[in-house]
């Protein structure tokens, strides 16, 4: 099972993790321990390895720090699913292979702390009352998602998204 | 026949050498990979690492800038520059600007080395600021400006664009920065998210102002702002004979913004659409005022704030930090007589670059603290602890606050 952990609208980066503790400032084995070191200290202590993230609008939005998503794909965040993202944040997710869920419904559906199933390469989330069909990434996405990263669909196809 | 283009679509159509419009998948060549001392790192890392890719593409469309924390403030980022100055070395990298030169977006500017009509790719949001010189800026991770120092490519989805027509003069005491935060305040922080900004009457302002608009179109989520040249004036400019929205392209919507009817602006805690006009926080005590930034660092954000400054002192309480966005800016303000108006006004100066802006060094705010900045962003514990306020302005509005001591409108000291 994982725990859904529920964010609000215009979570930024500096939440996220702010700039203080990026890898330039601390190092790459310790600066994910400071994911939203803030704002939810108790998130980096508790979090699991497959539990997901569910946010309202403008997921991200901020910097572009890919450190931001690296540090919830290093403490093991399965997926997020959000109203919407932003920008760079989304891109620099999907580069790193976190599937990422546009999904306005399901987001209303879910509350903080519930324990739910997901089942990834089908989007479909098990919770107590029932199942979520989650909307399907555009198809350039499921690719990516589909090779792993972004590093490994070059280094797969040797071509970008789309070409 | 191709369908009439915005400039998003001219630039990108061009980069990706067949006709795009928005909405399409395009790879694209990159005029030039930019990556900053805080990233270049990582970026550096995936590159050779994950991607196994030993040498960048083009040591010409490379640039690198330590900026974010220059000089070096402990000995983890003293050891992440001694990684990327080994690299620009073994590269071959030319366009490698070390501590003082400035902040990436001045210099890229100051330096050529953004141009227009090119797709420039930046590890650092702010890269929209290239669209006041006629350039496609958008800002990347660093798995993305590590693709494009090994191929001088990098792909992305066409945008929809907004259109900003701005009517009128900015009345005295109201400043290009204004206008930006009545926009985000207008549109909202997802306002223009995957989209492009596109500024029409903007060509009438000053380069600083233009980058200023252009920078703070980030805040609006945008993948890159621009300013739109008329037609007429391309030549004379020198910018590409092309680089011209056409009349009837199509817009997601147009905004207008009444820079006769504007009044300065200020974005309050924790979010840069909390905006409001001066009027509604003045009187807001202050602790600290940062005049810099790559949105309003420049000579002539530092002359506005010396036009308040000089001849007055800053109040007993606050300390104003000024940081020039480049070295040449801190040579021409020394030259002019801006940076000693300043320091008998009780200004500290420190070394051009990023500063307290991201909360690293050289002014970071305790709890309990209100800062008000000329920077970008006032997210909750940008600038230091998480209940520190930060508040957002012009640099005319800066220094008023710095001699009131509470945020104060510049025009009553003009
Ligand atoms: S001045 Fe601030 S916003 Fe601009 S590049 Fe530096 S850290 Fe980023």
């Amino acid at each position: 099972m994982a725990r859904v952990w529920k964010f609000g609208d215009d979570v930024d980066t500096d939440q996220i993790v702010p700039g203080r503790y990026a890898p330039y400032m601390t190092s790459e084995a310790e600066f994910f321990r400071y994911a939203f070191i803030e704002h939810r200290p108790e998130f980096a202590q508790n979090v699991r390895p497959g539990d997901i993230i569910v946010a309202g609008d403008n997921f991200g939005c901020g910097s572009s720090r890919e450190y931001a998503p690296l540090a919830l794909k290093k403490l093991g965040i399965a997926a997020i699913i959000a109203n919407s993202f932003a920008r760079i944040f989304f891109r620099n997710a999907i580069n790193l292979g976190i599937p990422l869920f546009e999904d306005r419904a399901a987001v209303s559906a879910l509350a903080d702390g519930e324990e739910v199933e997901l089942d990834v390469a089908n989007g479909l989330l098990r919770t107590a009352s029932g199942q979520i069909q989650l909307r399907k990434p555009p198809a350039f996405v499921q690719e990516i998602l589909a090779a792993g990263t972004i590093v490994d669909y070059l280094r797969r196809y040797g071509r970008f998204p789309g070409e | 026949m191709a369908e009439p283009k915005t400039l998003a679509e001219k630039i990108i159509s061009r980069a990706a050498g067949h006709e795009v419009t928005a909405g399409d998948l395009a790879v694209v060549r990159v005029g030039m990979a930019m990556s900053v001392d805080s990233i270049a790192p990582s970026v550096i890392k995936i590159m050779r690492e994950e991607l196994g890719v030993p040498h960048v593409a083009d040591p010409e469309r490379v640039a690198i800038f330590i900026d974010h924390v220059a000089p070096a403030c402990n000995v983890a980022t003293a050891e992440g520059q001694a990684v990327v100055r080994r690299f620009v070395l073994e590269e071959g990298i030319r366009h490698f600007y070390d501590v003082g030169r400035g902040i990436c977006h001045q210099v890229m500017v100051e330096e050529n080395l953004a141009r227009p009509g090119e797709v420039i790719v930046g590890s650092d949001s702010h890269s929209t600021s290239y669209g006041a010189i006629g350039a496609f800026g958008t800002g990347m991770g660093a798995t993305d400006v590590a693709i494009a120092f090994a191929t001088g490519r990098t792909w992305l989805k066409v945008p929809e664009t907004i259109r900003v027509q701005l009517v009128g003069d900015l009345p005295r005491g109201v400043m290009a920065k204004d206008a930006a935060l009545w926009l985000i305040g207008k549109l909202g922080i997802d306002g223009a998210t995957y989209k492009a900004v596109e500024f029409h009457g903007a060509h009438r302002l000053s380069l600083a102002s233009r980058l200023s608009l252009c920078c703070m179109t980030t805040e609006l989520g945008a993948k890159a702002g621009m300013v739109a040249f008329p037609r007429e004036e391309l030549e004379a400019r020198g910018l590409p004979a092309w680089l011209y929205p056409e009349p009837s392209a199509s817009y997601e919507q147009t905004v207008e913004i009444r820079l006769d009817e504007l009044e300065p602006q200020v974005a309050s805690p924790d979010d840069v659409d909390n905006v409001s006009p001066v009027s509604e926080v003045a009187g807001t005590r202050i602790d600290q005022v940062f005049i810099g930034t790559c949105t309003n660092g420049r000579l002539e954000d530092l002359q506005a704030a010396a036009s308040i400054l000089r001849g007055r002192r800053i109040a007993s309480h606050v300390r104003l930090i000024v940081i020039p966005a480049s070295g040449r800016v801190l040579k021409e303000a020394i030259a002019d007589g801006t940076m000693l108006a300043l320091l008998e006004a009780g200004a500290t100066i420190g070394t051009p670059g990023c500063g307290p802006c991201i909360g690293r060094h050289m002014g970071v705010l305790a709890a309990g603290e209100a800062c008000f900045s000329t920077g970008n962003r006032n997210f909750r514990g940008r600038m230091g602890s998480a209940d520190a306020a930060i508040y957002l302005g012009s640099p005319l509005t800066a220094a008023a606050t710095a001699v009131v001591g509470a945020i104060a409108d510049p025009r009553s000291l003009l």
